[in-house]
């Protein structure tokens, strides 16, 4: 049902919906040329130097109900509308890098071929006709467009809403079926009367998270009207809260997806080390062989960048739990007892290693392509997305950290290692394995590392020094979580993540990273066993 | 003093001071009196790398006094090598006064780039060289107090002391990157003129950098060899070896733990701040984790608990690292990794202990207290 | 008043076998006094409201099946452990829940370990001189010489623990027999009022077990001793006291022959072994 109020002011409207009925039936070649000449005609009305005409001919364009008005008037307002200097037509640039530009004429819509940047002239247009132009386009838009469309339609026209545009609206407004889209044109239209001075306006406006929205709260709340200001400060206070709650859940987000990152590069010393006792500083180089994996699979099977990618997590675990083995097996069994020498010892074989890397295939970073089902991001509001990569890591992380559980839990391998690092020599009395058992930890350890390196490939650089920067930050990790404790390194790894998410946005990335080394430095001498220590006289060793 | 004096009685000291006398003496010898074009001749360029060489040593004995006797294996000591290293820099930074490329008095070149327009606090009274010199040893010394004091007193040791040194220094490094911390971040303090008056690009100013090196060796080996050899080393040993023990016998394990520490870095910081003017630069790269486990290997390879061994594994790998990334650069690195590989697992007791095994077969006893290292 | 009467209980237990700095006060007898002393790891109870009153000048021997809580309560009167609860009294003047070993140890209470620890690097000598009561601060320490009187003390005790024709040898080459001596004879040259000797004869010989017993008995009556031991033949020769524990708690006080005849105790222990 239309008010005749709105009947009256909605003249506009009908020439819009007319516009983008014959947008709709643009394909249609008799009509079209049917109209070249009134075309022709509001077309060149742009072509002046007075703006005050332009906006004019900008009017004009829109009444004239032309189907490629919304064509014109796009490439007006992206300064592709141009005149050819040799004979005035007006012609739309379809790319315009490089020195020659490939365009097409206005009226026609032929392709002309590439004409020389310096042969053209750019119709310019100013703030004021952007305004129009954008509303107008806006307008065809919420007519034409899908929902998604019509949804960023709307979101576009709040704060640029004039009277004219406002009486389109509420027109629209009555035949819109969406519900999301009705709320911002909703919005669009309690900013209008806002500007105007109704308090009542403010309501609508509540939790909105659109800078336009703000700005015009921002000004409302300093308004001379004392019940605009205060409706205004109100709402403004809201959106604050809400923003709030929306940077929280960013940092958190942030903050959990480097966790697990930082877990799954700490876990797998968490079982070398934590729980064998061995410290290997070429951890973070069977880290950087899994990366590597990863870059190889995607070399050896090019374009299916995702199977590659899966594939690679076999494949990962493999290498690097081979690579663990040897250097098991040819240094660290010759340094049982010593933990110092290991750690030297290791430290050798991680500078072997990372040698091998940058001389055998280069000493610059490799990219590994990310698959299309892990880019893009899921919108959750406004003013919060999360990306999709660091979604799957985060996932990926879990589901290992809940793989060595299991393993460590319930299997017979787990309950081997437990004995031998509890009680080495009673566990060999009863019949266990000891050299094997070590070798299968360390394995296990160092694959996991590889996995590590094949989830690290879809967020860093893949180079050679991809290991030394998690190692110290991995050893962080498994201390402050307490040696010998998975559930430790978990607590540990997501808070350290989230801790540095924290304090990036005042100290600085580096500052940050500082700050956690210190923390932690700190942490350990108040606790040297860690979040979660073992107790008791087992653990005094 | 009798601590200081003990060492002077022993075979070992007299034939070690002895020998880098001669050393000392026959390079000085070979630079001055031999013609430049005879090849016996030891270039300028050589006395400055002998000299990098000699300050390496004494951070070598300074980090085999705490790994060696102590059992703390500090990954972390680059940090106060690269503090006396840049108190010095700060000193010969505000030495250059007015001749910088700006040509600020006051300022060094790089606050002048990041339009500082006075001197931070912490850079007042480096213009003065006793006290530049005495920040050699104090800024080391009050880090290795703090932080010692922190560790020791909640006992953190081993593996765990090792890995939160290398983050010390980790931390370290990063901050020192930063511009606004004041030390020229990433470039770090350069383009040095003067040492005490005396141009730093003369022949006989690196020739007398070289001989003060060699004199801070010997005062170095001398003050540690005091030590380890007093009933104060014999604490440290036991510390190392059983510290429980040491406690259960009304020692403040701690504290010994932390005066040893804080006189290494000390050391340390000397050192660095010998080797700053020798080769004319100082920036974080000092610090970097990979420099602290590299020294660490020099004890290694020498041999750790003999002070001796230190000096002669400091000068064989940096001589090595001298060949090496001067012929095949790309080689340096699986030549480094495969030293600590092969040192820890086939030379536990280095080339010090291939020395003491001859030594013992030919005069027939058994060891000194020197020698006794951890065969375990 | 009270000042005065410290004092003057200062010159009479001023004898040569106390350091100067640790006036312990044993007028009311006890030496060592631990009540209701808890302790536990992980919710497992190693101490459960321990009662042990040590007089001074006893020999004191501590049985009890594995696990029954000597170790830990060692731990616990040297400083290593801080029990959950309870007191424990040095004389009536310590508080030794408020120290750290270091103090605990230069009040005069010495602890040989289950496994012989000393020094394997340093000379059977240099453990002995290390052991010594002295002013052990760092200075002192960097400064101390060897003198002719220490020198003697060290030799005497090299051949109270037969160990004088090793003096010069290294630690680490000694028997275990022999290393269990030289931990006893660290012990001795602090000075201890109280000692606490775990398992001293594992390992030992026959002969070995004699002269032990012989020493431990000997140094009753001017210090006191706590022994914990395995060995019943052992306890049952140097025993004048036993103190039965289990799971953490005493279970029965008394003469050899009075423990070794209560029901209880044969139950859970010599029951085993009988």
């Amino acid at each position: 049902m239309r008010t005749p109020a709105t009947l009256m002011t909605s003249s506009i409207t009908a020439r819009i919906v007319t516009l983008a009925l014959l947008c709709l039936l643009a394909w249609l070649p008799a009509l079209a040329s049917a109209q070249d000449d009134d075309g022709r005609a509001v077309l060149e009305g742009l072509d002046s130097r007075s703006f005050a005409d332009k906006a004019e001919a900008i009017e004009a364009i829109i009444q004239s109900e032309d189907e490629r008005a919304t064509d014109w008037l796009q490439a007006l307002l992206d300064g592709n509308l141009q005149r050819l200097k040799e004979d005035g037509r007006l012609v739309i640039v379809v790319d315009n890098v490089g020195r020659e530009w490939p365009v097409r004429d206005a009226l026609t819509g032929d392709e002309l071929g590439e004409v020389p940047r310096r042969d053209l002239d750019r119709i310019t247009i100013n703030n004021a006709l952007r305004s129009q132009l954008r509303s107008a386009l806006s307008m065809v838009e919420l007519y034409v467009g899908d929902e998604r469309s019509r949804l960023a339609a709307a979101e576009g026209v709040i704060g640029r809403v004039d009277d004219e545009l406002a009486a389109a609206l509420e027109a629209r407004l009555e035949e819109e079926e969406s519900d999301q889209v009705r709320h911002r044109l909703n919005q669009a239209l309690a900013v209008h009367r806002l500007e105007r001075g109704e308090a009542g306006a403010v309501e609508t406006l509540y939790g909105s998270l659109n800078s336009n929205v703000r700005v015009a709260l921002t000004r409302a709340a300093q308004s001379d009207d004392a019940q605009v200001a205060d409706a205004a400060r109100r709402a403004l206070a809201d959106i604050e809260q809400k923003l709030k709650l929306n940077r929280i859940a960013e940092t958190l987000y942030f903050g959990l997806s480097m966790g697990s990152v930082l877990v799954l590069a700490a876990i797998g010393l968490a079982i070398t080390f934590g729980v064998m006792g061995v410290i290997n500083m070429a951890h973070g180089e069977l880290i950087m062989l899994g990366a590597y994996t990863a870059w190889a699979m995607q070399q050896l099977l090019p374009g299916q960048p995702g199977l590659a990618l899966l594939l690679a997590i076999p494949v990962g675990f493999l290498v690097s739990a081979l690579a663990g083995i040897a250097i098991e097996r040819g240094v660290i069994q010759f340094l049982k007892g010593r933990p110092l020498e290991t750690l030297l010892a290791t430290f050798g074989v991680s500078l072997i290693l990372q040698q091998l890397v940058r001389t055998a295939i280069s000493p610059l970073n490799r990219t590994v392509i990310t698959p299309e089902w892990m880019s893009g991001s899921i919108a959750i509001n406004d003013a919060l997305s999360l990306t999709l990569n660091r979604l799957y890591v985060m996932g990926f992380a879990l589901l290992v950290f809940a793989a060595l559980m299991l393993v460590m839990r319930r299997t017979r391998l787990g309950l081997e290692v437990r004995a031998v690092t509890q009680n080495r020599a009673m566990a060999r009395s009863m019949g266990i394995r000891a050299t094997r058992v070590d070798i299968l930890t360390f394995a296990l350890g160092s694959g996991v590392a590889g996995l590590a390196g094949v989830a690290l490939s879809q967020l860093t650089n893949v180079g050679p020094n991809l290991g030394q920067s998690y190692i110290i930050d991995s050893f962080m990790v498994v201390v402050f979580g307490g040696v010998g404790n998975l559930w430790g390194t978990l607590v540990a790894g997501m808070s350290l993540g989230v801790i540095n998410q924290v304090l990036e946005p005042w100290a600085g990335a580096v500052l940050a990273k500082i700050m956690v080394l210190v923390f932690i430095i700190l942490f350990i001498q108040k606790r040297p066993r860690g979040l979660f220590p073992q107790k008791g006289r087992a653990a005094e060793g | 003093m009798h601590w200081l004096v003990h060492p002077f009685r022993e075979r070992s000291t007299l034939l070690f001071l002895g020998v880098l006398l001669l050393a000392l003496t026959i390079v000085t010898l070979l630079h001055i009196a031999v013609p430049r074009e005879q090849p016996l001749h030891v270039n300028a360029y050589t006395v400055n790398l002998f000299g990098k060489y000699l300050s390496y040593a004494l951070l070598a004995v300074a980090v085999d006094l705490v790994w060696g006797y102590l059992g703390i294996l500090s990954l972390g000591h680059g940090a106060f090598f690269a503090l006396g290293g840049y108190a010095m820099g700060m000193y010969l930074m505000r030495q250059i006064g007015d001749r910088g490329v700006y040509g600020n008095p006051e300022l060094p070149d790089f606050m002048v780039f990041l339009n500082w327009d006075s001197l931070p606090w912490y850079w007042q009274g480096f213009d003065m060289a006793w006290f530049a010199f005495l920040m050699v040893l104090l800024a080391p010394g009050l880090l290795a107090l703090i932080f010692g004091f922190l560790a020791f007193r909640s006992r953190v040791t081993g593996v765990y002391l090792s890995i939160i040194t290398q983050a010390l220094t980790f931390a370290l490094m990063l901050s020192f990157f930063r511009n606004e911390m004041g030390f020229g971040g990433n470039n770090g303090l350069t383009d040095f003129r003067e040492i005490l008056g005396f141009n730093l690009r003369s022949n006989d100013t690196r020739l007398g950098l070289f001989l003060a090196s060699g004199a801070a060796l010997a005062l170095g080996y001398v003050v540690c060899r005091g030590i380890v050899t007093s009933k104060l080393g014999r604490v440290c040993v036991a510390t190392r070896d059983a510290e429980a023990r040491t406690r259960f016998l009304g020692y403040r394990v701690e504290r010994f733990q932390l005066f040893v520490f804080v006189v290494s870095a000390m050391l340390a910081g000397v050192a660095g701040a010998l080797y700053v003017p020798q080769v004319g630069i100082i920036n974080p790269s000092e610090f970097a984790p990979l420099f602290s486990i590299e020294i660490v290997l020099w004890v290694a390879l020498g041999g750790r608990a003999t002070l001796y061994g230190a000096v002669i594994g400091a000068i064989i790998v940096n001589y090595a690292k001298t060949v090496f990334t001067g012929v095949m650069p790309d080689a340096w690195l699986f030549a480094l990794g495969g030293l600590f590989v092969l040192v820890t697992v086939l030379l536990p007791r280095g080339v010090a202990g291939l020395l003491a095994v001859r030594v013992r077969r030919r005069r027939g006893d058994d060891d000194s207290p020197v020698n006794r290292e951890v065969a375990a | 008043m009270n000042l005065l009467q410290s004092l003057a209980q200062r010159d009479r237990v001023f004898d040569f076998l106390v350091p100067a700095d640790s006036p312990v006060d044993v007028r009311h007898g006890p030496i060592l006094y631990l009540e209701d002393v808890s302790v536990s790891f992980d919710g497992f109870k190693a101490i459960d409201d321990l009662n042990l009153t040590i007089d001074n000048g006893e020999l004191r021997c501590i049985i009890g099946p594995n696990g029954a809580g000597k170790t830990t309560m060692m731990d616990v009167i040297t400083g290593k452990t801080r029990p959950d609860s309870g007191k424990v009294w040095f004389g009536s003047r310590h508080d030794l829940l408020t120290m750290n070993e270091p103090q605990i140890a230069s009040l005069g209470i010495g602890r040989k370990f289950q496994k012989p620890t000393i020094f394997e690097a340093l000379s059977v000598f240099e453990n002995l001189e290390l052991a010594m009561a002295a002013d052990k601060r760092i200075l002192p320490t960097l400064t101390a010489r060897l003198n002719g009187e220490i020198r003697d003390r060290i030799d005497e005790m090299l051949a109270t623990i037969g160990l004088a024709g090793l003096r010069e040898r290294r630690a680490g080459i000694l028997s275990h027999g022999q290393k269990q001596w030289l931990e006893i004879g660290m012990l001795l040259m602090q000075r201890p009022r109280l000692l606490l000797v775990d398992e001293p004869v594992a390992g030992m010989t026959e002969q070995e077990m004699e002269r032990t017993a012989e020493l431990l008995t000997g140094l009753a009556g001017r210090q006191s001793v706590v022994v914990v031991e395995h060995d019943m033949g052992f306890v049952r020769s140097i025993a004048r006291k036993v103190t039965v524990l289990h799971q953490g708690s005493v279970l029965a006080e008394g003469s050899m022959d009075q423990v070794s005849e209560d029901p209880k105790v044969v139950e859970v222990y010599l029951g085993e072994e009988a």
